[in-house]
């Protein structure tokens, strides 16, 4: 029986020649990931439980990024990042990148693709949900509690079931109003938002490879979201072409064979695709954005890890460009990285800072900011009713911080079509002829 | 492990995610100091929009104000329990609150997880629609021998899945008791 990539490198990682769904297995680590956030609550768990002398296994496979608390002036959030740092110099950890300092990165999954710790064919953990991003590498990620990233912590190990997979084939073409976020609310509408609990959901078909990193990203980051522990999509030249000059080890690209199982198989259009969202409470209320032109927003957000790459933005500022926004309209850059480059990159001779700036929108510190509500001083929080449009990943009851809140998934295109109307807006109208 | 665990039920929808369970502005809580966890009680369930909140008439607080500790040590949940962040915060702070098992149609996979490596409660999976049946404040009891649970209110039994492979972990208590049992890491 043949085996899909997932279960290659999982089987790899486990000293064994092959794996099948449902098997039980401890793989060997390569890279922990930790955050702001957890980070304090796993420290308090490895020392607990391995000494409060113990050493981290490998403090070279241990990546700090704080990014969810970080410009606030909440005491218990700021006392949360003096651990972590007291931790990160008292293990000598390299890879621990400090508020308030020039290392500081920003939001973790964006960051650890930037700073080259996403390698194809490796196994990493991260105490965040949307470690499933990485897998756009054609490596095995996802989220973990803080208990089992104390275990890595201190063995370097973990214990997987290995999931079943779920493939999602797309052919043709993309149109160009389209971006990968409409694929995943598509998908995620299709299957549920438990519609891939304890599976892979891998990604394949030439209108997939043909994305950049950021866009497959996108594609992976919300596994989550239906439910999924990873989502994978096979390294190619695109993916050794963005790891040149950020790491120096090599990876294993590993391919899935055509023998391989998978409990869900479905081949897609590319071309039919149409601009989608995902209404109020749930990523899976899904809708098209024609359909909810009556919509009346109070605010655009573009940002996150979902939606807060730099590709993310040159797609808002083609639609903002020359415009004026209707609503409060908020940019936050998800890294200090993609913040430099909103300087560098230009359309029409304007940096996207200037086309934002002069579009009447704010512009945030990188962070993860109000993609999760977070402090009461986070930049873009909800405070009372608000319709939100935005480019983040989550629109359960109050996640972006309040409540009564109600928050429309939704693409940059769309995110920021919407921004000149006030209303849901399908991005057709702005880019017809443009895009 | 404990064979029976008795209390009151508190009935809750389907994808009740984390941000219900505790809503992110509270993630920043020690959850190691005794004293200043008690936040992660105080806030436990608190993101349920109050019509979902102690189903089937709603606007019950899961905590009473003021207190950290609830009166349902119980929780009926319907489909995709958990679902959304990896935060452990979220099992945390329904152990702190008094939980001491959920009972869902389904799990959300790091949600399940978490419960188990860090034995903070027992999740369990009821076989139909529990949510439809039990009243919040109804008297539970759940037996772990024959995999039932009653409803000693109502007088009905119900037949829940067994914990499969997993019951190893809860039994040894958490992860690391577990590991250390199977000569996994030093005892």
């Amino acid at each position: 029986m043949g085996m899909t990539i997932t279960e290659k490198i999982l089987a790899n990682h486990a000293g064994k020649t092959s794996v099948a769904p449902g098997d039980n297995v401890w793989v060997d680590v390569d890279v922990l990931m930790t955050h702001d956030v957890c980070g304090p609550g796993t420290i308090d768990i490895f020392k607990k439980q391995f000494g409060q002398n113990a050493k981290v296994w490998d403090p070279e496979k241990v990546v700090i990024l704080p990014d969810h608390f970080i410009f606030t002036a909440d005491p218990h959030a700021n006392r949360n990042i003096e651990i972590i740092r007291a931790f990160a110099k008292e293990q000598k950890l390299p890879y621990y990148y400090d508020v308030g300092t020039e290392n500081y990165k920003g939001v973790c999954h964006i960051a650890l693709a930037q700073e080259g710790h996403n390698r194809p064919g490796e196994v990493l953990f991260g105490t965040d949900s949307h470690t499933c991003t990485s897998g756009a590498f054609g490596m095995f990620s996802t989220g973990i509690g803080n208990t089992d990233a104390a275990f890595i912590l201190g063995t370097g190990k973990l214990w997987v079931k290995v999931p079943e997979a779920m493939r999602f084939e797309w052919t043709g073409t993309f149109p160009p109003y389209i971006m990968a976020k409409d694929i995943l609310l598509h998908v995620i509408g299709d299957i549920g938002c438990d519609g891939a609990t304890y599976r892979t959901m891998e990604w394949a078909g030439d209108a997939v490879y043909r994305f950049s990193m950021e866009e497959r990203m996108t594609l992976c980051n919300m596994a989550i979201e239906a439910g999924g522990k990873n989502a994978v999509i096979e390294a190619d030249d695109t993916t050794f072409d963005y790891l040149k000059g950020r790491t120096d080890k090599q990876g294993t690209v590993h391919h899935s064979d055509a023998d391989a199982k998978y409990c869900f198989n479905k081949t897609y259009k590319a071309d039919e695709l149409e601009p989608v969202v995902a209404k109020p409470h749930s990523p899976d209320n899904r809708a098209l954005a024609r359909e909810c032109k009556d919509v009346k927003l109070d605010r655009s957000y573009i940002g996150s890890c979902t939606g807060g790459k730099i590709t993310d933005f040159i797609a808002a500022a083609e639609i903002l460009n020359g415009e004026k926004v209707k609503i409060d309209t908020y940019i936050v850059p998800a890294t200090v990285d993609v913040e430099q480059d909103l300087h560098k990159e230009t359309i029409d001779g304007k940096t996207l800072a200037q086309i934002f700036e002069d579009a009447g929108a704010r512009i945030g510190e990188p962070s993860c900011a109000a993609c999760l509500g977070g402090p009461k001083d986070t930049f873009g929080r909800t405070h009372g009713t608000e319709v939100v449009i935005s480019t983040t990943n989550r629109n359960f009851p109050g996640r972006m911080g309040s409540k009564e809140a109600a928050v429309y998934l939704a693409s940059p295109y769309t995110a920021a079509a919407s921004a000149l109307t006030g209303f849901v807006t399908d991005p057709r109208e702005f880019i017809p002829a443009r895009v | 492990m404990k064979k029976k665990i008795q209390g009151r039920a508190f009935v809750l929808g389907k994808n009740i995610d984390t941000d219900q369970i505790i809503p992110a502005e509270h993630l920043v809580y020690s959850l190691s100091d005794p004293e200043e966890s008690k936040n992660y009680g105080k806030f436990a369930l608190s993101g349920v929009p109050g019509k979902d909140s102690g189903l089937p008439k709603g606007n019950i607080p899961f905590v009473e104000d003021g207190q950290y500790r609830s009166q349902f040590n119980i929780i009926i949940g319907g489909s995709n329990f958990g679902c959304g962040s990896s935060r452990e915060h979220a099992p945390a702070c329904m152990e702190i609150a008094g939980v001491q098992a959920v009972v869902a149609e389904s799990y959300a996979r790091i949600f399940y997880r978490n419960s188990i490596d860090g034995g903070f409660f027992i999740p369990l999976e009821a076989k139909q629609k529990l949510t439809e049946e039990i009243q919040t404040g109804d008297e539970i009891t759940i037996d772990l021998q024959t995999y039932t649970l009653t409803n000693e209110t109502q007088k009905k039994t119900y037949s829940l899945n067994s914990l499969g492979d997993v019951i190893d972990i809860i039994e040894a208590g958490n992860i690391f008791e577990y590991a250390r049992k199977s000569g996994l890491i030093p005892s």
